[in-house]
């Protein structure tokens, strides 16, 4: 018995850009998957880690701690985390959690490649 | 329970495993639905009980996936409309009053499962049970405009 999306995550380079793009619900259930992706994009210290959660519908705190240790380790590296194109369900949860004044978060992939 | 609860509307008893809480959400979401609430509340009330049943998991159980919880939904009626919550498990038993948000300013990875809780849930209150594990009851209370609209669809 389980209702959860299974949790996919797909990762491709642009420029100095690596972009992670979760598919499915992040939960306990799919969180290591995702720290263990963002983890994996950042061993080459990249510029910068675009998150692209535009196929994301819902996160619970398990993906905000994946995300904020993802922050950390891109700050320790010199390099940035962006956020891109949130779902209204999972950006009250950035609210709830007073984190969506913490993260660098734009509305679409485009604006994070810009940056 | 509180004594305007009327009997719970479903019970739901789960194993403490991840890979289920998808199917917790749906059924605590269908029912708050049911109870009036609105997509947005709805799924704000479903990520409560999976922070809770998260920190079960987590924190009482110590990640075993064996143990047992037993989800309860009631709607509340009478003087305030709203869905009761009450998550009973058989984990380790700890102090209600050590169980407490933690400083947001404070950046770091964890800890913001109770905060989550207490920002969504109107009445949120830990017990220990009489034996073993714990008890959490939550309740969210229906806005007025939105619970006089439901009377008033039950009504014709």
């Amino acid at each position: 018995m389980s209702n959860t999306q299974e949790l996919e995550i797909f990762t491709e380079t642009i420029d100095d850009a690596v972009i992670v793009r979760p598919v499915g619900e992040i939960d306990l259930s799919g969180a290591p998957a995702l720290r263990q992706q963002l983890k994996q994009a950042q061993e080459t210290r990249p510029g910068r880690v675009i998150v692209d959660l535009g196929e994301v519908p819902y996160m619970d705190s398990s993906g905000l701690a994946t995300l904020v240790e993802a922050m950390q380790i891109a700050r320790k590296n010199q390099g940035k985390l962006i956020i891109c194109a949130l779902q209204q369900k999972v950006r009250s949860i950035f609210e709830i959690a007073r984190l969506d004044m913490v993260f660098k978060i734009v509305n679409t992939r485009d604006e994070a490649l810009a940056l | 329970m509180s004594p305007d609860a009327s009997q719970p509307t479903v019970r739901l008893e789960i194993v403490s495993r991840p890979s289920l809480l998808g199917a917790a959400r749906a059924l605590v979401a269908t029912i708050a639905q049911r109870c009036g609430f609105d997509e947005i509340q709805c799924g704000q009330i479903s990520l409560a009980v999976d922070e809770a049943l998260c920190n079960i998991i987590r924190h009482g159980y110590n990640c075993r996936d064996d143990g047992r919880i037993l989800i309860s939904l009631s709607q509340r009626e009478a003087q305030s409309p709203g869905i009761e919550i009450v998550i009973e498990d058989d984990a380790l038993q700890v102090d209600p009053d050590t169980i407490r948000s933690r400083d947001l300013d404070d950046i770091r990875p964890g800890g913001l499962g109770v905060h989550i809780i207490r920002e969504i849930m109107d009445e949120v209150s830990y017990t220990r049970r009489d034996r073993r594990g714990m008890r959490l009851t939550l309740v969210k209370h229906l806005h007025p405009v939105a619970a006089a609209a439901r009377k008033s669809e039950s009504n014709t």
